[in-house]
């Protein structure tokens, strides 16, 4: 390799480690304003999700879960005895699209599914973590 | 034919005398008070919510349960003199809904007294169900027990004309936790034709009040709620007997506020959660209700049902048919002036799908 490449190489890596450190160093009030509107919008993403109709009947989680209630995120994962299985809570709202409202499972890494258990979650927020109760 | 006649008259003669031998309590009912209300009972069907999703197709799992009420209501035994629908055939208000669900309820061998809930009403304001199906408020008597069936489930004039169309303002109405929903009422027209329609009644006449929402306040966000409840509780203050029988709330829940006992009636299509269970609101669930079993959503029927009503002498007892569950009942205590369950009122007594967080 030619030393002048080399030279540029090794500033190029030297200044993406300056760069870096200077990332990691803090974060400041306006990063957790930014995060946090972040996450409230996949909340709100969620909750007009779970008030749509997600499947083919037109029914929607909320005429049974209002504000999602018995959803019980805290809870998961949890042992299910009809499926005979440890599940996570994505796994029940796939089994709640794919029965009530009569539709196709999301994958779990859909940015849907995420949306739905950001909803979720943050309507249960405050409640102890109370993982497998049933 | 003179034959015959004296043949029936011979038979009647020893079921009389056969009756008062095999059950002579049922003698001293029959002459109890100075109404001489008789025993009857009626069937309770509510919250069907009929869902059309186009064409000729509605939701199967909601049909099943109104369905599943009408062939037993059509088996109960002893049979009933009357059934009432407690409200919310339809989900959306639609012509479509309601013609559906009068053709299912059209299989009931036994007269129908409707009552009117938020899902049927908020389309067109109530006009297609007072043309097809029944008034909105109205009353009746039947051994000696006075029926008032409210529309309650009406709300501020300023609300209803917010909306762009009558879609959208079913649509706003159908959604249960919408905070721009806006509480149910009766309102001063209908709480003055009460105290009218009561007005002649001598105070011990047992009365048996039929709305939609529940007339006591126990959670707004859900509209568990009757705004103008306590004007209501205040015409029905003076009678000795007053029950409330009520929908909406797709759940067991009863109380007792003064003289009035308040009872919820189960939904045909799903069950709900109790407010206890939304951890962001304070609520106003009556202590005294001993809750449902919490449901398996893997059981579509779970939570779900309909109930026997034995008017027993202007008293409710209150059979719960529950389709996934132990059947439950409600019985008045005369010594505790409260209703109370029969089996689980007893804290000691209840079992671990009974506790809801
Ligand atoms: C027709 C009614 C109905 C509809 C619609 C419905 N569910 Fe359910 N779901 C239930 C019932 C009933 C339960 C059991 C509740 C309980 O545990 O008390 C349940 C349970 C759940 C649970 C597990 C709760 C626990 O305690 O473990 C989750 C999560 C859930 N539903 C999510 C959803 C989502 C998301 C949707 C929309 C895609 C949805 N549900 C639609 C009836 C429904
Ligand atoms: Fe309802
Ligand atoms: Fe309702």
């Amino acid at each position: 390799m030619p030393k002048i490449l080399r030279i540029i190489i090794l500033t190029i890596v030297s200044l993406t480690f300056a760069a870096s450190a200077a990332v990691c160093d803090e974060f400041t009030k306006d990063d957790l304003k930014q995060w946090n509107a972040q996450f409230m919008s996949s909340v709100k993403e969620g909750e007009k999700l779970f008030h749509s109709s997600l499947g083919r009947n037109t029914v929607s989680c909320d005429m049974c879960h209002p504000n999602a209630a018995n959803t019980h995120p805290e809870t998961y994962p949890k042992f299910q005895k009809q499926l005979g299985k440890v599940i996570t809570l994505g796994d029940m709202i796939n089994w709640c699209i794919i029965n009530p409202l009569e539709g196709d499972k999301l994958d779990l890494d859909d940015p849907k599914m995420i949306a739905l258990e950001a909803y979720i979650t943050y309507e249960r927020r405050g409640v102890k973590l109370a993982p497998g109760k049933h | 034919m003179k034959k015959n006649l004296t043949r029936r008259k011979f038979l009647k003669a020893a079921g009389i005398a056969g009756a008062a031998v095999a059950m002579p309590l049922s003698l001293v009912e029959f002459s109890w008070g100075r109404n001489s209300q008789e025993n009857f009972t009626l069937a309770y069907v509510s919250d069907s919510h009929l869902t059309h999703i186009k064409g000729g197709q509605f939701v199967r799992n909601f049909d099943m349960g109104l369905k599943k009420a009408v062939t037993e209501v059509n088996f109960m035994r002893p049979k009933p003199d009357f059934v009432v629908f407690g409200g919310d055939l339809a989900q959306l208000g639609k012509k479509a809904e309601i013609d559906h669900g009068l053709e299912i309820m059209s299989r009931l061998r036994y007269p129908v007294k409707w009552v009117v809930g938020e899902h049927d009403y908020y389309l067109d304001l109530g006009q297609y169900w007072s043309e097809k199906v029944s008034k909105l408020h109205y009353s009746f008597d039947h051994k000696g027990v006075h029926f008032v069936v409210l529309n309650s489930i009406l709300t501020y004039d300023n609300w209803i004309n917010r909306w762009k169309s009558p879609a959208e303002r079913m649509h706003q109405m159908a959604r249960l936790d919408n905070p721009q929903g806006s509480p149910f009422m009766v309102r001063d027209r209908q709480i003055e034709w009460m105290k009218k329609d009561l007005s002649g009644l001598s105070k011990d006449t047992p009365i048996v009040v039929m709305s939609h929402s529940p007339l006591y306040k126990i959670f707004k966000p859900w509209n568990f709620w009757t705004e103008d409840a306590e004007k209501v509780q205040a015409v029905l203050k003076p009678f000795s007997k007053v029950t409330v029988l009520h929908g909406h709330v797709h759940q067991i829940l009863y109380n007792q506020i003064g003289n009035i006992s308040f009872q919820a009636m189960m939904s045909t299509a799903w069950p709900w959660p109790y407010p206890v269970s939304y951890a962001q609101a304070g609520n106003a669930v009556p202590k005294l209700t001993v809750f449902m079993n919490r449901a398996d959503p893997h059981s579509e029927r779970d939570a779900t049902g309909w109930s026997i009503i034995n008017l027993d002498n202007g008293r409710v007892i209150n059979d719960f048919k529950l389709w996934e569950n132990t059947n439950r009942t409600l019985r008045y205590d005369d010594k505790l002036g409260y209703p109370v369950d029969t089996k689980y009122q007893n804290p000691a007594d209840r079992i671990p799908p009974q506790e809801h967080y």
